[in-house]
Parts: structure tokens; sequence; C-alpha cells
């Protein structure tokens, strides 16, 4: 439990920190907020100009600024976005929503297929279907997402015309009257990208584990008692292999944050990847700001997950007992 | 055991001298260089006129004229790609170069030092961890004003977090070694013992760190470069080639993604097996069997 | 006893080698148990008595056939003038013959140990089988709460009883022990032989694999001295008597140690990653 409060405890330093770093990069950085927001040949008269700089207090000085900046959002308030001309709290949870589905599933379906195709791998260890599952995990580990994404489009939507192109329900339609039928059919490329990016970690991490598992005493003995590979592998193997795989799968949050900003700009799918990249390009700090500093929480708690996860279930470490 | 799983055994065991660790890393080693510099000396040398802009042979599928096709202005797939690569692989030096050196100083200087120090890079290596790579690349690029140069800063700037844990572990191992230990006794300086022990044990995990990280700054330029953060739209590279077929994928015009991909995907995984074999054969218990 | 019957455990000409590649060049093929032969009767105690790293723990592993898939096993072994087989002693394993393993590493660690004891069962045999292990734990004195214990919050002399206990859960023909006392205190070793001794009486035959030759002398019928690979004799216990002392002098173990022909053939475990 002390060591949990521990982590915790530095997550949240390193949390404030990426925070004044982010806030310090932005100060720093060339585009200016103003021209950024207004255009940079709109006819506005200067006053106007001061007016909003004034009312944005960006003429205050840098210090002022960022304790203002961190004022507002400890309180939970991160400006306003000047690409979506809404709040951008308001931007980063409408977007979560439909991240959060295709994430979701990308990440089951990967952590589940990759667990089971790890067993099967080093169950028969050796043989074609290890070999071949192997393969494909190395092709996909170093498979760029945004070109698998592109693939994907060009076979499935656009010559089988299986699924449809992109975007997260049929175009013209409001938001109220699409179904949910619809919106699996849209998510179902995207999250199969996504489901790439990740699998092959996972897959190979589970077949070296329970390959060392196998190797192990405790196998040698259960198979001496008359367990046959399948019985040992079902009572002793996922016992052991299961909690290191979650705990990967759970530590690989920041590489799905990173690949859902690939996935949704290839599929145009309006999730939190396509509006941070829309944030960059159309130097919108404040939501820059505030996807940067929501996917560092998100990493966080994944880690806090894994942390807190591989404590729980392992009797050694539960009841406070240590190997050194 | 039996005699069947014996001989199948005794098969794989043939196989493993034919195809035996040395001559397989060697191999893949010199194809992966050869890969590189084939491309990127092509790149180099390569002139504009090569993928010139003409109107007449615009979507072109692939054909012998023109092996990847040409796309909306009528360039040259081929060569482009070719060239794109090869600027990807120079952004891919000079950021792993950068982000080695980060590493070799902060790994050892960790390791050495120990103490506030050690506690101090450790918590900075995390701090870079927790926010997703990506996000992190587009802050920075975008803070050094996007381009060539953006991209260049945020991928030599972001790419030592996971190498300076890789050497401080293995420079923690190599000082508790008893004789370098000795060596300490005998009363040398600390920096001759770092010279003459350390650095040179060192110098086999770092390398094969580096040329592991070099896949990872070439995959992840294309990726910002694709999202629009990296070189602008004139300048070949793939992830402005990617970026600008994703327009005409859906009318059918698949070759303009997927050869451009498979120059990068073979790179990328030639560069991954050249480091996991070199790094099996340092250390033969060690990651996964390519 | 049950008269002269043929042995439980009769092994001609055993041989076990390893394939190993030198370099990825040169193959090399190690014996490391050389044309053994052994028998154990019904009711008896059978040590096999060797110092550490000689391969002894190969002819345990051997018996059972969970050798490494490189190791090429020649020569016959009978059970109950059955011929072993690979086929046939997938059913016997664990069934008709038992395995005492060295220590609780050989549990899993993240089991309780009562689950492990009673094996994976269907079912319907579940509850048949709870009941059994309530009766073994109840003939080694252990309370019927270690079984929710899981291995590492076992003390030594709990673990020596509940691995024993995994072993008679059923009624076994051939008990094989692999090193069932090293670092056990003199009185539970004693309380361990004393237990095997039992399950002799009750008509198994005991294979029992031991580097400690005083405590094999104290409970064993015979002794084999196990030595490079071969069995040098098998003489009855009660040889060494009197003058029959000198020769235990003699022994490798107690004058000199092993001498190391190929690297890592003290150590099993070593031996096997070193090999293709």
């Amino acid at each position: 439990m002390k060591k949990i409060m521990l982590t915790a405890l530095r997550m949240l330093t390193l949390l404030t920190a990426i925070s004044i770093l982010s806030f310090l990069m932005m100060a720093k950085a060339p585009i200016d907020p103003l021209t950024a927001y207004i255009g940079t040949n709109s006819t506005i008269s200067e006053d106007a100009r001061e007016e909003i700089a004034e009312y944005w207090g960006l003429n205050d000085p840098p210090l002022e600024r960022f304790m203002t900046w961190a004022g507002n959002t400890l309180r939970g308030e991160f400006g306003r976005s000047i690409v979506y001309k809404q709040p951008v709290l308001t931007v980063i949870k409408e977007r979560f929503r439909y991240s959060l589905a295709l994430m979701l599933i990308a990440w089951l379906s990967s952590g589940i297929l990759g667990f089971v195709l790890g067993i099967g791998a080093a169950v028969c260890k050796d043989s074609i279907l290890d070999r071949g599952i192997r393969t494909v995990c190395l092709v996909f580990q170093s498979a760029p997402t945004f070109w698998v994404g592109l693939i994907m489009l060009s076979v499935f939507a656009v010559n089988l015309g299986w699924f449809p192109i992109g975007l997260a329900a049929p175009m013209g339609k409001m938001a109220s009257e699409v179904t949910l039928a619809e919106r699996i059919y849209h998510l179902i490329l995207p999250s199969i990208t996504l489901s790439i990016l990740g699998i092959g970690k996972i897959t190979l991490y589970t077949r070296q584990k329970l390959l060392e598992i196998l190797d192990s005493e405790f196998m040698l003995y259960a198979r001496a008692r008359g367990e046959n590979t399948w019985q040992m592998v079902k009572s002793h193997g996922i016992r052991n292999i299961a909690i290191p795989a979650i705990t990967v799968q759970f530590a690989s949050f920041s590489e799905l944050f990173g690949g859902i900003a690939l996935a949704e700009t290839v599929f145009s799918y309006p999730g939190i990847g396509s509006a941070v990249t829309a944030a960059g390009l159309g130097g919108d700090v404040p939501l820059l700001l505030g996807i940067a500093i929501f996917s560092a929480v998100f990493v966080f708690t994944g880690n806090l997950i894994a942390n807190i996860l591989y404590g729980m279930v392992d009797p050694r470490i539960r009841e406070g007992f240590s190997h050194e | 055991m039996s005699d069947r799983s014996f001989q199948k055994a005794q098969k794989r065991a043939a196989a493993e001298i034919f195809w035996n660790r040395r001559r397989r890393t060697l191999f893949v080693l010199g194809a992966a260089v050869l890969y590189l510099t084939v491309t990127l000396a092509a790149g180099w040398f390569m002139s504009p006129e090569c993928y010139d802009i003409d109107y007449s042979a615009k979507f072109t599928a692939p054909c012998p004229a023109h092996l990847f096709g040409t796309d909306y202005m009528g360039r040259d797939m081929f060569f482009r790609s070719v060239k794109g690569l090869s600027n990807s692989i120079g952004v891919g030096i000079l950021a792993s170069a950068v982000s080695s050196v980060i590493a070799l100083i902060l790994g050892t200087a960790a390791a050495l030092q120990g103490g506030a120090l050690d506690r101090f890079i450790n918590w900075c290596v995390d701090l870079c961890m927790g926010i997703p790579h990506l996000i992190l690349l587009i802050l920075i690029s975008f803070m050094a004003g996007k381009g060539g140069r953006g991209v260049l800063i945020a991928v030599a700037l972001t790419h030592w977090p996971e190498l300076t844990r890789l050497v401080r572990a293995e420079v923690l191992q190599i000082r508790s070694a008893r004789y370098v230990q000795a060596s300490y006794r005998m009363g040398k300086t600390r920096r001759e013992v770092a010279k003459e022990h350390i650095l040179p044990q060192a110098l086999p995990v770092y390398l094969i760190g580096v040329v592991l990280l070099f896949p990872h700054a070439i995959m992840h330029e294309a990726a910002i470069t694709f999202l629009g953060f990296g070189f602008p739209a004139e300048v070949p590279a793939i992830g402005v080639i990617l970026s600008e077929s994703m327009n005409h994928i859906t009318t059918g015009k698949w070759w303009m993604a997927v050869f451009p991909g498979l120059m990068l995907l073979t790179a990328v995984m030639l560069l991954d097996a050249a480091g996991e074999n070199l790094k099996r054969l340092l250390n033969p218990n060690s990651g996964n069997e390519a | 006893m049950k008269g002269q019957k043929e042995p439980v455990l009769a092994v001609k000409e055993l041989c076990v080698s390893f394939t190993m590649y030198d370099r990825g060049l040169n193959r090399r093929e190690f014996e490391m148990v050389h044309q053994l032969s052994l028998t154990v009767n019904a009711g008896e105690i059978v040590a096999v008595a060797g110092s550490s790293g000689s391969g002894k723990s190969l002819l345990a592993h051997g018996i059972l056939g969970i050798l490494p898939e490189n190791a090429k096993v020649t020569g016959t072994m009978e059970f109950c003038g059955r011929r072993l087989e690979e086929a046939s002693l997938k059913k016997l394993r664990g069934r008709e013959i038992a395995f005492i393993p060295q220590s609780v590493k050989y549990l899993d660690p993240l089991m309780k140990v009562g689950r492990q004891v009673i094996g994976p069962c269907s079912r319907a045999e579940k509850k048949e089988r709870q009941e059994k292990l309530k009766q073994v734990f109840a003939r080694y004195q252990l309370e019927e709460s270690v079984a929710n214990l899981y291995p590492y919050q076992l003390s030594g002399g709990m673990a020596r009883r509940v691995l024993i206990s995994g072993a008679v859960m059923k009624p076994a023909k051939l008990i094989v022990a692999d090193e069932p006392t090293p670092g056990l205190q003199e009185s539970l070793a004693r309380e361990t032989l004393c237990n095997f001794r039992e399950l002799a009486q009750e008509g198994c035959g005991v294979l029992l694999i031991t580097h400690d030759i005083d405590l094999a002398l104290q409970m064993a019928d015979r002794i084999a001295i196990f030595y490079d690979g071969k069995i040098l004799e098998t003489v009855p216990a009660a040889a060494f008597s009197g003058d029959g002392r000198a020769f235990l002098r003699a022994l490798p173990q107690n004058e000199f140690a092993a001498e190391q022909k190929f690297p890592g053939a003290g150590n099993t475990e070593g031996f096997r990653q070193r090999i293709i």
C-alpha cells in the first residue's frame, strides 16, 4: 500500500513538471496565438487586436501568465480552443468519447488475441505455426501505423468496399440519428489498424514468458505428476504469465495514445488524436496543452494500474513478502 | 526423448549450423547497411529532374517506365520514394547521434555518481516517458517551428530515455565487477577507471542500443511528417508522400501508398533484425528469437 | 512382501546423452549416464548415492521420461514387467510412478499447495480427491489449513511433507525421490526417511537419489554407488558395517571431488541451456 502511495506521489510530481514544461514550450513557440486565432490576412484593427490580447492576458510577463494558467488549470479550466471555438475541456470530453471506444476495442482485442497467439506459439515452439506467428509479429511491430491504416483503407474500403472510407458515422446524418450499428461499422477498420500496432509486442512477450515458465522446475514437476502439456499451460502457465502480460498491456498506453493520433488522421475519425493534429497545425495552444496534459494523465493511469495489479495478484508481494 | 523428436532436434541443429547465429547476424547487418547506404547515396546524388513534374503522365500505374507509378503531378514515385527515404535516413542518423550522446553521458553519469544525480536523471527519464512519444514529438516540433529543423530537433531530443536506462544498468553492472573494484583500490582515479574499464566494456551494449534506436527515429520522423509537423510538402519525404497519397487512395491510386511504405518498412525491419541479432549474439539468453 | 515377483523397476544398460553444437559447427555428443543397470523391488528402498553433479538427477528424470528434448536415451526400462515407452510413461507418471522433487522450488509459486497436491482433475473427481487430501495431510501431521498456503509460506519440514503428500495421493508402486533431504535438519531428514520406510513397508518400491551417504545407509536396503555416470557397485546396506566403512571413505565425495569432464556437466540446468 505504501509503495503504491509513493508511486502515486512520484507520478504527481512528474505531472506537475510536465505541465510546467509544456507551458514553457508553448510560450516559446514562434507561432503567435493571436495571429493563429485571427488569421494572417484579417483586416481587424490594431485596437481590436490589443483588446483580444488583453483579454487573453498575452501582454503579461510569462511568469504571471503561467500562474494564471496554472490556477485555471487546477480549477479545471483549460481555456478556449481556437480551432473548435469551444472550451478545451468540452472538446477533450467530446472527442475522447469517440477515441475511448476505438482504444478500448483495439486494446482489448490486441491484448486477448496477442495473449492467445503467444501461448499457441510457445506451446508449439519452433513449429510452422510458431514461425508464422513470430514473423507476422515482427512485421507488425515494424510497420508504421499510418501506413497500415492506408493499406487497410485501400484494400477493404476502396477495393473491396466492405467498410466505409472514414469518419465515425455516415456523412450528412445528425448525430442523434446515428445508430449503434453504424458506429460499430465505422469503428472496425480503425480499430484493426490500432490493434496491429500493439499485437506484436504482447504476443512476443507472452511467448517468451511462457517459454521461460515451461522451462521452470515446477513445470518439470507438473509433468512428472502426469499432467499433459495443455493441463500444464492451463493450470500453471496462464496463472504465471497473465499478470505480467496484463501489466505490459497497461504499460502500453503511451503507444496506444500515439497510435490513435495516426490512425484517426488516416480515417478522419473525430477523436482526440485528430484533434491534437488539428490543434498543432492550427496553432491552438490551449487545446494542445490540454491534450498533452490529458495524455500524460492517461499514461500515468495505465502505469499506476499496472503497478497496483502487479502487487495485488502475486501473493508474495500482496502480503509484504520480499526476496531481498 | 523419443527417436522422432530426437531427429527433429537434430534437423533443427543442422539448420542452426548452416544459419549459425554469427553468420546470420553478419548477413542481416550487411543487408541493412547496404540498403541504407545505397538509398542514402542514391538520394543524395539524385538530381531533382528525376522526379520532375510531368502533367502528361499523372496517375500512371506502376509500369516499366515508372516502377512505382506516378502521382497527381506526374512525378515518378520510385525516385521520390528513394529521395524521401534518404531524407528520413539522414534525419535518423543525425537524431540518433544526438540522442545516443545524451544517453551515454546521462547513463554513465547516473551510474557512476549515484545519489541525487542518479535520482534526478531517473526522474527525467520517467518524465520523458510519461507523455506519449508522439505527443511529445508534436509539442517539440511545434515549439521549434515545425519544418525540417523542427522535426530534427524533436526526434533528436526524444530518443534518449530508453537508451539512458540501458547504459545506466550496464555501467552499474560493470562497476560492481571485481576487477573494476580492484583497480579502484589500486589507486586509479574515477576518470581513469571509467576510461580504461567501464566505457570499453559498456560499448557493445551501447552500440546495439544505438542500432535499435535508429529505426525508431526514422519511423517517428515519417510519422510526424505524415501528420504535417515535419518536412514541408515540397520536400520529398516518406511522410509527405504518404500524406498526399491519403487524398488519392479513395480513388484507387493504391501504388502511391503501398511502395513508399514498403521501402520504409524494409528499412525499419532490417535495422531491427540487425539490432536484435547483435543483441542475441552478445547475450544468447535474451530477447525474442527472430 | 509378495514373494518372487518381477521387480517394480528394472533398468538395463541405460545411456543418456546430449547433443551439443560447439560454436554451431562441431557436433558433439556427451554421454552423461553410461550403461546403467539397476533394479528396485517392491517393498525395498534403493539409494543411488553419488557426489552432487554426477548426473544422478538425469537418472530420475530418465525414468520419468521428463528429460529435455535434446536428450537421447538408449537401453531398456521395465516397470512391473512392462516396457516403459513414451506413451506408457505418460499414463504412469503421477499415477503408478510418483516423483518427489528436491524442494518447494518445484511447486508453482502462485498456486495454493492444496490444489497442487490434488492436481488437475474433473469436477466429479474433485470431492473424492479433497477427501483423500485430508487423509494424507492427517497422516503426515499437516493441518488442513496448510492446503490454503502458498509454497513460499511453508517451513522446511512442512514443505517436505507436502511434497511427499503429493506422491501418495494415488497408490503408487514406485516412488522416485530426488535429493529429498539436503538443507534439512538432521531430525527432519530422519523423519523424511522414516516416511519412505513406511511407504516401502506398504509395498512400494522407493528409489532414493541422494548425495548424503550416511543417511542413505541408515534407511536403504541396498545402495548403488554412482560415480561419473556409472554405477560402480550395488551392495546391501548391511555390508557397510565394520570394515565396510573403509570403502566409504574412499568414495569420491569424501576424498576427492568428481572430475569435471566437460563444461557445465556438473550442473544440469546450465547444461540444458548450453545444448543446441
